[in-house]
């Protein structure tokens, strides 16, 4: 077992943090995320399903950094731990240099001013009984962020910014469309005046003419507020968009973690390039090699020996079956867990 | 062209209630060639399903109803066919797999019982015969262990095996036609790569047509020979895959491939489409991308433009180009 909240292996997060320049908003250190599964009449602890394994990374302000992966490899518990709804099994999470991983109560939602997320489905995240205007003001009550006069107009205000008119306010989320909810899960999200957004899978559920207004909108944002992003999505092409620096993840573990361009134009990772060359173009003949895997992706709770994509890589050798690879820089900030380049 | 598969001349789908008349499907015309794959885009609402469904004589009712249209598949007018006819097509002339194969498999049925049922239905055979069958066709699918499959319950398979599961039980009867809605949104990417490479070896293999509905664009320039852009309940642009994605012509289609981000390319800014799409209930006057087009002139917005041979072959529904 390991310890709560001690690093176990400090090799990867060194070399990931000290590529970081400037002040990072957010540091993720060796965190893991173990959920145990019951079994038997006793109701004990049989397993453990590895939803997140060792991560590191760190991101600069008022950068994007985008989270990729197919579903169950752990993306969406990352973001769920950076926003402490879940408590990590191990490691620490810093925002601004502070250690939050083990606040509680009070003082997190204090802390929790700095950092909001938005969420994939809008019909789901909204209270319906809520009219728009106490949607987005609940936070300002809450905190008691000035007068009620001082609230309404600054409902008002982050209407505005989310291209949303001032009459919203009055009306339910019922009555607004996909990518107008979001818009106001987003205003919502701003309220606070938060320095970091964690936004998994935000645009997935909107049609594509609507996905790239809230795209803009958060580009218009990061520049006007200086925000950072954790974007979290199954989408190549939106990560891309969006992202300055990529991380690709497998089965909890990050395999590749790059600038984009990098990433996108010279995959290291077996991983990273099936799933770039997977990703369809809407353009005819793109003319690329399609590496198509075998088989699903591996359960976590029985993740495979050694490197955990073995059981699906093409170029696999044998030491990847019993040697877990380590996240290493193999080109200028570009970091990969893959033995192919050791 | 050689004579289409199947010809579609103005659908018209209707749900109709006292209060309203809702036009999911509003006068659609289009052609699928025998042996190759019509992709249809559009995004929610803009009446590609209903589309399919209308096909396969499949609308929810009782206020959902076809009102008007022919639907000629193999030379006979589908809508004329009495529901028992009907069922003699489908599934076997005509296959369809859905986007959750989680609530189109039937939960309490193991996979090969319920392929099994297609074949005893449409090929009259015997139990075991229809077992023997199952195994062979879950293997065509890509599963290697089709003996062990065929006495699995969906629940059992994962996703991207569920969908191979129906593509076996859609192809069982070999149709000359499949029509696959949204078949890989609820896959992973490298999921999706493998359930796309196996319907494009079926249909190379069997000479079955692809009706593909999706809103991916991606997806579309991968697989389609001809593109059907829907909007609103009705087409408006039709042509070949080459033209649409190269030489697109409707002010919707252009924007719609200039919004999505590409991984090829680096886009500063989407070209984003103001506004929302509009409901069904409640269609704007003249034509129905007006209210959001960047082109649209005063005449737009009073009459509703036709659908016109621009180009031999392509079709678009605008006045302006």
């Amino acid at each position: 077992m390991w310890e709560r909240g001690r690093p176990v292996s400090t090799l990867e997060s060194d070399l990931a943090l000290k590529k970081s320049q400037g002040k990072s908003i957010l540091e993720v250190r060796n965190v893991k995320k173990y959920f145990p599964i019951m079994g038997g009449i006793l109701r004990r602890t049989v397993g453990h399903v590895k939803a997140v394994d060792d991560v590191s990374f760190s991101l600069p302000e008022g950068e994007t950094i985008g989270l990729v992966g197919e579903s169950g490899c752990g993306k969406s518990t990352l973001g769920r731990l950076i926003m402490r709804i879940n408590d990590p099994t191990a490691g620490s999470i810093l925002m601004n240099g502070r250690d939050i991983t083990r606040v509680k109560g009070g003082q997190l939602r204090k802390l929790r001013h700095d950092f909001q997320m938005v969420f994939q489905d809008p019909y789901s995240s909204l209270n319906p009984r809520m009219s728009v205007g106490s949607l987005i003001a609940e936070p300002l009550i809450v905190n008691r962020r000035g007068s009620r006069s001082d609230i309404q107009s600054e409902v008002v205000r982050l209407l505005e910014i989310v291209g949303l008119s001032p009459e919203a306010r009055l009306r339910f989320p019922h009555e607004f469309s996909g990518g107008q909810r979001q818009r106001i899960a987003i205003a919502r999200a701003l309220a606070l005046r938060p320095k970091l957004i964690v936004a998994d899978e935000a645009v997935s559920a909107l049609d594509v003419s609507i996905q790239a207004q809230v795209l803009n909108l958060l580009a218009d944002l990061r520049k006007e507020f200086g925000l950072s992003y954790v974007f979290i999505s199954h989408n190549l092409a939106v990560v891309k968009h969006v992202s300055d620096r990529v991380a690709v993840m497998y089965l909890g573990r990050l395999v590749e973690l790059a600038p984009k361009r990098q990433l996108y134009n010279s995959p290291l990772h077996p991983y990273t390039q099936a799933l770039l060359s997977a990703a369809p173009e809407p353009k005819r003949h793109a003319n690329r090699e399609r590496i198509v895997l075998v088989g699903d992706v591996p359960s976590p709770a029985k993740p495979p020996s050694g490197c955990a994509f073995h059981t699906r890589c093409p170029k696999v050798m044998d030491v990847c079956r019993s040697e877990r690879p380590v996240l290493k820089e193999y080109a200028p900030g570009q970091f990969t867990a893959c033995h192919l380049y050791t | 062209m050689a004579e289409p598969l199947l010809k579609v001349r103005n659908l018209k789908t209707y749900f109709i209630s006292k209060e309203a008349q809702v036009k999911a499907v509003d006068g659609v015309d289009f052609d699928v060639a025998p042996g190759k794959v019509l992709g249809i885009v559009g995004e929610s609402g803009s009446g590609k399903s209903m589309t399919s469904l209308s096909l396969m004589r499949l609308v929810p009712g009782p206020q959902g109803r076809i009102v008007e249209g022919e639907v000629t598949f193999e030379g006979t007018d589908l809508l004329k066919l009495t529901e028992r006819q009907m069922s003699d097509v489908r599934g076997n002339r005509m296959g369809m797999i859905f986007q959750e194969p989680m609530t189109a498999l039937n939960p309490v049925l193991k996979i090969g019982e319920q392929i099994g049922e297609v074949l005893i239905r449409h090929r009259r055979v015997s139990k075991a015969e229809a077992k023997k069958q199952s195994i062979g066709l879950l293997r065509s699918v890509g599963f290697p262990r089709a003996e062990q499959i065929v006495d699995e319950y969906p629940h059992q398979l994962s996703g991207g095996m569920r969908q191979r599961a129906m593509i076996a039980m859609a192809m069982a009867c070999q149709p000359k036609l499949l029509i696959a809605d949204e078949p890989t949104t609820a896959l992973d990417v490298t999921i999706q790569a493998q359930v796309l490479d196996l319907m494009r070896s079926l249909k190379n293999k069997n000479g079955t047509a692809i009706i593909l509905i999706t809103h991916d664009l991606g997806v579309i320039a991968e697989m389609a020979d001809d593109v059907v852009v829907m909007y609103g309940g009705q087409v408006v642009e039709s042509a070949t895959a080459d033209a649409v994605f190269d030489d697109p012509l409707h002010p919707y289609t252009t924007a719609l491939m200039e919004s999505i981000p590409v991984i090829d390319q680096d886009r500063e800014r989407l070209a984003s489409i103001p506004g929302t799409v509009p409901s069904a209930a409640n269609f704007p006057s003249g034509c129905r991308f007006a209210p959001r087009c960047a082109m649209a002139q005063e005449s737009c917005h009073q009459r509703m433009p036709e659908l016109r041979e621009l180009k031999p072959g392509h079709y678009v529904r605008c006045d302006l180009v």
